[in-house]
């Protein structure tokens, strides 16, 4: 096909019951790149990845996937794609080599090819003990690391993943972050959707930011950083008093809000003239704020200034960011 | 987008009917429901029951049709609630995307229920054996009874996944088999339909359970006026017909 894009899609629309989830999108991901879809509940990330993953039918528009039309060609794509969702798909009564076996044989693989694929794939995902036990009693993060280990069976080309890591404990969510990784740097394509900034600042190569049916950015992390708030003024204030009536005083201006360590976090270009500015306009009194840092954006910052959501979401972004660091 | 039944992968059919054995084989509700609840139907029938029935012939003979028919109904619920949970849960967009047509993922469901049924059967009629019942024919009307059970179970089975994919929550898809329960009480299958009050005479004689039971009863007992073939097969196949167009139906709309 000589296609240098895994994934192409423009104008993708879609409505559920008069609802619009998808108002226009449009991607490109690169062959052999990761790609993190990123957005909040509900923005439209999962009604994406079916589209792309022919499961679902776009009302408008049109995608190409590993060079074949999602509907015209579905079953072309079905067979270089693996979706894995934020369900597992996994039978519990089934032990792990079992479930691996059953999908090699339904990817057409002869019995004995299947029982390779599948010791080959527990040993990959370090799961080879754990396959001779019943998937029901596995923890969180195997059952992940065998759901993602079935959706490889088949060996494809494009690899959706809908939210791979929601749930997971901070050990888990690292490990499976290195497997997935490791897929990239064996050559497939990924694509990932997530809530998680950390999540696809560390993995992806490029970030699009989908909110309420929009993309409302893609490009690079650093580009995204710098595309919104080259830096951020955080102000720590000495008590909760203070805490509040500086918070309050930048209201949604804030994108960064941390009441354990009283911190407040204004956008900035970092210049002394705007930090003295800023300090002397919340502070007028002189004794709000106890100390200040200028510091890079982080990807939270972005998103919060792309997507509008402020506070809520800015704290609920920082906890569980704090909660897997 | 929605998936259409195509046919079958022989062996993605296969391979689904070994899971759903699998499946069902683990799950000791399921196997005690396939196996165990029709044993303790027939005996609490003939040994309850059967002293206050009085038909001239010995009810343990009579009885043992319709014990078969309720264990192709009882065994037709795990049917129902296991598709519905393949719906409910992941692991259809998987099987989607590996591009496994919806036919098998239902055909697998219903070979493993007919094998389920299979097992039944055979214990159903070995207890059956134990406790007296004593069936006098040729090996080819002993053949032809199998085959009309078989076929009630095939559509039975169908039309259990039907059920599956029309409910969401697996327990509705087990609460419709009592509909299907319902079917064999009001029918000839334990007591003569003469013994009905008289406003329920005209359906009992005239639903598929009756032709069923009938058929295969007159068969294994020689009582060739009682055996109503073609009348049991087109039910069957009838039924069977119409559940696989709903599961096609019903199965494009569950993944739009």
């Amino acid at each position: 096909m000589g296609d240098e894009l895994a994934i192409e899609a423009s104008g993708l629309v879609k409505s559920y019951r008069g609802v619009r989830v998808l108002a226009g999108v449009d991607l490109r991901v690169p062959r052999g790149s990761v790609f993190a879809l990123l957005g909040p509940n509900g923005a439209g990330k999962t009604t994406t990845v079916r589209i792309l993953a022919t499961l679902v039918l776009a009302d408008g528009g049109q995608a190409r996937v590993a060079g074949h039309d999602v509907v015209r060609d579905r079953r072309e794509v079905r067979r270089r794609i693996s979706l894995t969702g934020q369900f597992a798909a996994l039978d519990d009564v089934q032990t792990g080599e079992e479930n691996l076996r059953m999908m090699g044989r339904l990817s057409r693989l002869s019995r004995v090819a299947a029982r390779q694929r599948a010791a080959e794939l527990l040993g990959q995902f370090e799961l080879t003990e754990a396959g001779r036990r019943r998937v029901g009693t596995y923890s969180a993060g195997m059952r992940r690391r065998l759901d993602l280990a079935a959706s490889l069976v088949g060996h494809p080309s494009v690899i959706f993943l809908d939210e791979p890591s929601t749930g997971l404990d901070p050990p888990s969510r690292q490990r499976l972050w290195q497997v997935i990784a490791d897929l990239a740097a064996s050559g497939v394509t990924v694509f990932l959707t997530t809530q998680y900034l950390e999540e696809a600042d560390r993995l992806a190569d490029r970030i699009a930011v989908l909110d309420a049916g929009h993309l409302v950015a893609e490009g690079t992390a650093t580009e995204l950083k710098q595309r919104v708030t080259a830096r951020r003024l955080d102000l720590t204030c000495p008590d909760t008093v203070a805490f509040t009536e500086v918070s309050r005083y930048f209201d949604q201006r804030a994108v960064h809000l941390d009441p354990a360590g009283l911190t407040v976090g204004v956008p900035t270009d970092g210049s002394a003239a705007q930090v003295r500015a800023l300090l002397d306009e919340a502070d007028p009194g002189r004794c709000l704020i106890a100390d200040f840092a200028v510091r890079g954006a982080t990807l939270d910052d972005v998103f919060l200034t792309l997507t509008g959501h402020t506070q809520e979401a800015a704290h609920a972004g920082h906890t569980q960011e704090a909660a897997h660091v | 987008m929605p998936d259409t039944l195509r046919r079958p992968h022989m062996s993605d059919a296969m391979t689904m009917a070994g899971r759903s054995l699998r499946l069902s084989a683990r799950s000791p509700e399921a196997l005690l429901t396939a196996l165990f609840l029709p044993i303790m139907l027939m005996v609490v029938f003939v040994y309850l029951f059967g002293g206050a029935v009085d038909i001239g012939t010995r009810y343990v003979d009579y009885v043992v049709p319709g014990v078969l028919l309720l264990c192709a109904v009882t065994g037709a619920g795990t049917t129902a609630v296991t598709v519905c949970q393949d719906m409910a849960g992941g692991i259809i967009d998987r099987f989607r995307s590996l591009d496994v047509p919806g036919t098998s993922v239902l055909a697998g469901h219903v070979t493993a229920s007919l094998l389920r049924n299979v097992i039944s059967t055979a214990l159903v009629t070995a207890v059956a054996f134990g406790i007296g019942f004593r069936p006098h024919s040729s090996v080819a009307a002993f053949a032809a009874a199998l085959g009309v059970l078989l076929l009630f179970v095939a559509a039975v089975s169908w039309l259990a996944a039907a059920f599956g994919l029309a409910v969401s929550a697996p327990e509705a898809a087990n609460s419709a088999m009592f509909v299907l329960m319902f079917f064999c009480y009001a029918s000839s299958a334990f007591v003569p339909v003469r013994t009905m009050p008289w406003w329920l005479r005209g359906f009992a004689r005239n639903q598929p359970a009756t032709p069923v039971t009938e058929t295969i009863r007159g068969l294994l007992l020689h009582q060739p006026a009682d055996v109503r073939l073609g009348t049991a097969v087109a039910w069957c196949l009838g039924i069977m017909a119409v559940s696989v167009a709903i599961c096609a139906l019903l199965y494009r709309r569950r993944t739009a």
